[in-house]
């Protein structure tokens, strides 16, 4: 006779981006009860923010709607948006969670028809478009976004600017007088999908992301690329939105570096060879330059490389970048460095820089329970109780694809914590 | 030749990156450098030198030994430390280059004229004597190291910064008849001795 230990069979996945919601779906499709908690008002994460994946160049559009289908149909997940988790106690098969809800301003009656933001003058940076422009302060998170409902942000509410969205809204749905909730919950075991975020690039000094407006990170210029971004899918440069036709892209901005990160960030190899197709697409006649320490193109996509080393368009300078100084009269950052593949100095001028910048694991918004193992990075490793899992790039510095196999992992940790027996438990 | 050439020559044979790693000054850091070429292009000096940095590490994991130990490179470092900022390996360049420069002294291998081979043993038999730098000596020693009629030509180039440093009371010139001296100098000389000593056995030189 086995009796099982888990008091709740309810798993907790925190976060969700493409592992959070794959964490949450493979658990749930073996029956087990899921909840998934999201800080931010929609699933997706910075995966939606992606203009296309690598190697195939498909949109994650595709993936999104695959896993949004799949969760719409699944009545073991329940799916919380603007959701942290405050504090966890109890250990293995035990946990009690504080979940902290925050007011969305916009109840269930919703139907995204777009009133309220008509109606709303106040305008707020967007954060899909990593800051570059401004939405309503009453905004769908982005085209994909699940559960498909507006958003008010807090500065409008109390304001005439929160009474016009209200007075819009012909279905009741907007609620200025929401407050914020804490709900305490048992739970089984937790995956903490918490995800990444982009290094902060102003602390790479030499490079002057702080100082000079055409260096920006890869993030920003993958917002860029994508035809639903702030600039219609041109490549336009920040200082004075002139078509950039001559890019360099910096390999290892923040990562293999002991000042910075410690770790290689896997994904920037492949995802600037990905932009280099970009550029290509959008303008033929552009140039793009990658300065790289050397390529480490993950897994068996060195084909990929390949094929980039093939457009006469990429060209590649083996050096890792010393400093970015500006030309005054152009803007035009010029990059000073030695190129190590026959030691030539080089002051190489470029009109728009992008900085490959790293992956280091997401803290907005994320209190680790002390019962997590860190790595030297702050990646999670585990838990000393047994019953918690990192997953994704909370885990890893991870590609989507890896992303998804480092969560269904996850996932199958999770159901055997649920699963298992006082017997194995002895043992 | 000199004879301790000779010896490393015959313990090291072709594993010239062995012998920096034991007998250079942090020395052992070589091995970590990946190439980026970040220092060679954060080197303010940079183009006035025959190699850079990396390539002076790559240099001595290819074991070429006599090309790094007779460059001239290692001398001009200017002890910015912008390339030590800089490492994303955090090597200690800086003290390698120096390591480097004074490893090529000790075996005699410095190109003569290095003027910065030159001034810096000028400066350390001075202060080594006396132990105290005696500015009157040292000064006559540099500007007289290439011959009398240079010596002198240096002197009158450089005689108002000379007189106005005795006014100020900066310089005196009675100095140059031997000057002041620290409390126990010969104890001083000693401990330099001593230092030496227990650092040649450490690395392998005694």
């Amino acid at each position: 006779m086995t009796a099982s230990i888990a008091t709740n069979p309810t798993i907790l996945v925190v976060g969700g981006g493409i592992a959070g919601m794959t964490a949450a779906l493979e658990a749930a499709e073996c029956g087990k009860q899921v909840i998934l908690a999201e800080k931010s008002p929609t699933l997706g994460g910075r995966t939606s923010m992606l203009y296309r994946y690598f190697p195939k160049m498909c949109h994650p559009t595709c993936g999104l709607e695959i896993n949004l289908k799949r969760i719409r149909g699944n009545p073991n997940v329940r799916v919380m948006t603007m959701t942290e988790v405050a504090a966890v106690s109890g250990t293995r098969g035990d946990y009690t969670v504080t979940l902290k809800i925050k007011p969305r301003y916009v109840n269930e009656n919703c139907t995204a028809c777009g009133d309220c933001g008509k109606a709303v003058t106040t305008e707020v940076p967007n954060t899909f478009n990593y800051g570059l422009d401004k939405v309503k302060a009453a905004y769908l998170p982005h085209a994909m976004a699940y559960p498909q409902r507006y958003v008010i942000d807090p500065s409008i509410v109390g304001t005439a600017d929160g009474e016009a969205a209200k007075a819009a809204c012909k279905y009741g749905a907007v609620d200025l007088a929401m407050q914020e909730q804490t709900v305490e919950l048992k739970v089984g075991s937790i995956v903490w999908a918490t995800g990444w975020r982009p290094y902060d690039a102003n602390r790479i000094q030499p490079y002057g992301y702080d100082r000079y407006q055409n260096v920006i990170t890869s993030v920003e210029f993958e917002r860029l690329c994508d035809p639903r971004g702030p600039t219609g899918g041109k490549i336009l440069r920040p200082s004075d939105g002139k078509e950039a036709k001559n890019i360099a892209f910096i390999q290892c901005a923040g990562s293999r570096d002991e000042n910075h990160l410690r770790h290689c960030s896997r994904i920037c190899c492949m995802a600037t060879l990905k932009q280099t197709m970009y550029v290509r697409e959008i303008d033929p006649t552009a140039k793009s330059t990658v300065y790289y320490i050397d390529i480490r193109v993950i897994d068996r996509l060195e084909d990929f490389y390949q094929d980039v080393q093939k457009d006469p368009n990429v060209s590649f300078v083996k050096s890792k970048v010393a400093r970015i100084a500006l030309n005054e009269a152009n803007g035009n950052p010029i990059l000073h460095g030695v190129n190590t593949e026959g030691y030539h100095r080089y002051a190489n001028e470029h009109d728009l820089v992008v900085l490959a910048i790293g992956m280091e694991p997401e803290v907005a918004g994320v209190k680790l329970p002390d019962d997590i193992i860190l790595d030297s990075s702050k990646f999670i490793e585990g838990s000393k109780s047994a019953g918690m899992f990192g997953a994704g790039s909370a885990a890893s510095p991870l590609d989507v694809n890896r992303a998804v196999q480092s969560a269904t992992a996850a996932a199958l940790r999770a159901v055997q914590v649920i699963h298992k027996t006082a017997s194995t438990e002895a043992a | 030749m000199s004879e301790a050439n000779t010896q490393a020559l015959a313990r090291y044979k072709n594993n010239f990156l062995k012998e920096v790693e034991e007998r250079v000054e942090d020395g052992q850091w070589v091995k970590m450098c990946m190439q980026c070429g970040v220092c060679a292009g954060s080197c303010p000096f940079g183009p006035h030198w025959e190699h850079s940095p990396q390539k002076i590490f790559m240099m001595i994991r290819a074991g070429k030994r006599e090309e790094v130990l007779t460059s001239d490179s290692m001398w001009m470092c200017t002890s910015c430390y912008n390339c030590i900022v800089r490492c994303p390996r955090k090597l200690p360049i800086t003290h390698i280059m120096h390591g480097l420069a004074n490893y090529a002294n000790r075996l005699g291998l410095v190109p003569k004229g290095q003027p910065t081979r030159d001034i810096a043993v000028l400066f350390w038999k001075n202060v080594v004597k006396n132990g105290r730098v005696n500015e009157m000596t040292f000064s006559l020693a540099m500007y007289f190291r290439d011959g009398l009629g240079q010596g002198i030509k240096n002197a009158m180039a450089m005689k108002d910064i000379g007189l106005g440093l005795m006014k100020a009371k900066r310089l005196n010139p009675m100095e140059i008849f031997g000057g002041h001296t620290c409390k126990d100098k010969s104890g001083l000389q000693r401990m330099i001795a001593k230092a030496r000593e227990i650092e040649d056995k450490r690395r392998g030189l005694a």
